[in-house]
């Protein structure tokens, strides 16, 4: 059954608000941020209004109420990737969650599992936003590991050609992309997970651009680890979550230190939880992760099944709107096979700058720019592009008010003696 | 479109046929600015010869404001002593910090008045800024760049 959009719309005031010149808002950058329902709001108002206290802490009814809150939001979350409660670990961000990895593995003592020595190996891909880079990259400077990276296409699909002498016996780390946040390709994991799994090597998962769009069990997936953000997923700023199996999350050390993380603590020292809370130091982000609980719940009773159909659908339109306009150029794969609702393109003569400041104009938000990915756009040739993104939210209408909107930015530009 | 108060014509002929494009070598001082937003990049060659600017070029890839603005600017000081270069620098960065309050001095900005209305876009400042900040770090690796009214170098 397809998507009731337009009561999905409801549900989002700020989508029924104007912008620029009172243009109702077109919103079509949700791979940067998405917008939140009103229940995400009420559960996080409710929180404080009447439940707030520090979890884990506290002997009254309060800090009772606030820790099963907290504690449900983590199993929901569990629920929604196929994981066990425990190996669920709040952050602020994704990007938080990956630097966790970094730091923890960097301080692994030498007789580790995780401990990184010279000239061991870190595996990333080309398509990679720089949350999924630079973490790997100073770890690989503090340990002396060096890094190595799948390339990608000319539609931005990661290059498996080479994957024997990518991944081999010195690889310890594989950290990739499920879905770029630039060219929305979908990463072909079943031979990557095979290549690292006959290496021993931990996989690490941006699952970002993908958790909220499809439904995902890491058991399916097979990978050691997985990071996303409450933010991307109709939930909260300010939480994001990190997966990692068990028995793994059990012998890292931790990252962050402080309050909560601790079994007993001398002035000579401290010994640590067990995870999840060893990795959870100090009061977390409690409103946000009941938001993100309620975010969850919202989109399963929608039904990720059915948001990844409607997507599927309106990534298919789109694309075939953008490639029938002159001038338009689609940057990432240009076929619906494994690729997702992120689109991001060139207007040949325009500088992705002024085609988003064209759109704005027109209520139309985009994002433009280099998305935090820069190796990936050096590699498909542009410095910038401009990115629509799609969301559960987001019908046809929407993708028509940007072709339209796309046609009149060159028409006006146009009439300049710019672009076509 | 309320896009004809931004992108005045005078800002897309500057853009169109940009002036002192093309990097001038050799240089007492050359500099390369990025704007980490949006990845558009500049590099610009100065030389000064007894305190006046004698040559400003440059090039770079960008939007048509970060393109234009850097035209502007660099037409617009060639030839000027570096006090009043710093002067410029100063003026226009008052304008683009007014969220379109001001319009500029004519007198002392001449084209790039034209820019006024970039200040009401925040997102869109740092393009107009690109190449002026790279004039203004040469200006500064030279010793040259004066504070208003103070005379010392910042």
């Amino acid at each position: 059954m397809p998507l009731d959009v337009a009561r999905i719309k409801k549900d989002f005031p700020i989508l029924a608000r104007t912008v620029r010149n009172e243009h109702p808002l077109v919103y079509l950058d949700s791979a940067a941020t998405s917008q939140k329902p009103v229940a995400v709001m009420k559960a996080e108002s409710d929180f404080y209004s009447q439940h707030n206290a520090a979890v884990h802490r506290g002997a009254h009814l309060l800090a009772e109420e606030a820790t099963d809150a907290y504690e449900g939001a983590r199993e929901a979350v569990a629920r929604f990737i196929g994981a066990k409660s425990d190996e669920v670990i709040f952050t602020k961000s994704a990007t938080e969650s990956l630097n966790l990895l970094a730091y923890s593995w960097g301080n692994a003592p030498s007789n580790s599992r995780f401990h990184l020595a010279p000239g061991d190996v870190i595996v990333l891909s080309e398509a990679e936003h720089h949350a999924n880079l630079i973490p790997w990259q100073e770890l690989a400077r503090r340990s002396g590991a060096i890094l190595r990276w799948f390339g990608v296409d000319d539609e931005g699909r990661i290059d498996l050609s080479n994957i024997d002498s990518i991944i081999d016996s010195r690889t310890k780390i594989v950290a990739i992309t499920h879905q770029s946040n630039v060219t929305g390709a979908i990463t072909p994991l079943t031979s990557i997970v095979a290549a690292a799994r006959s290496h021993n090597a931990l996989i690490v998962l941006d699952a970002c651009q993908s958790a909220p769009h499809f439904a995902i069990d890491v058991k399916e997936l097979e990978v050691d680890f997985l990071a996303f953000s409450g933010h991307k997923m109709v939930g909260p700023t300010g939480i994001g979550i990190l997966w990692g199996r068990e028995e793994l999350l059990a012998e890292m050390p931790p990252f962050l230190f402080g309050g909560s993380m601790v079994t007993a603590v001398t002035m000579e020292g401290a010994s640590y939880a067990a995870p999840p809370k060893r990795f959870e130091a100090g009061v977390p982000n409690m409103a946000q992760a009941v938001g993100l609980h309620a975010a969850i719940d919202y989109l399963n009773a929608v039904g990720m099944g059915q948001i990844h159909e409607h997507e599927v659908a309106l990534t298919e339109y789109a694309l075939s709107g953008l490639s029938s306009i002159a001038g338009v150029g689609i940057v990432g794969p240009t076929e619906i096979k494994d690729r997702g609702g992120v689109l991001s393109f060139t207007v040949e003569g325009i500088h992705p700058h002024d085609v988003g400041q064209g759109l704005d104009d027109l209520g139309i938000a985009v994002r433009t720019g280099h998305h935090c990915a820069w190796p990936l756009m050096k590699r498909m040739g542009v410095v910038a592009t401009t990115r629509a993104s799609l969301y559960l939210y987001n019908e046809k209408s929407d993708v028509d008010a940007l072709l339209l909107g796309i046609e009149k930015v060159q028409s006006f530009f146009g009439s300049k003696g710019i672009g076509r | 479109m309320n896009l004809e108060s931004l992108y005045q014509e005078l800002i897309l002929d500057h853009y169109k046929n940009p002036l002192h494009k093309g990097l001038v070598s050799p240089a007492d001082a050359s500099v390369h600015h990025v704007n980490p937003s949006c990845g558009d990049e500049v590099d610009l060659n100065l030389t000064i010869r007894d305190g006046e600017i004698q040559s400003v070029s440059w090039d770079g890839v960008g939007c048509s404001i970060s393109q234009a603005s850097t035209s502007v600017m660099s037409d617009l000081v060639q030839g000027r002593t570096v006090d009043e270069a710093s002067q410029v620098i100063d003026a226009f960065m008052e304008v683009m910090q007014s969220k379109g309050s001001t319009t500029g001095d004519e007198s002392l900005l001449g084209d790039a008045v034209a820019f006024a209305g970039v200040s009401k876009y925040p997102a869109r400042i740092k393009c107009a800024l690109l190449g002026w900040m790279a004039f203004k770090d040469a200006l500064v690796q030279l010793g040259g760049y004066r504070t208003k009214g103070s005379g010392e170098a910042k």
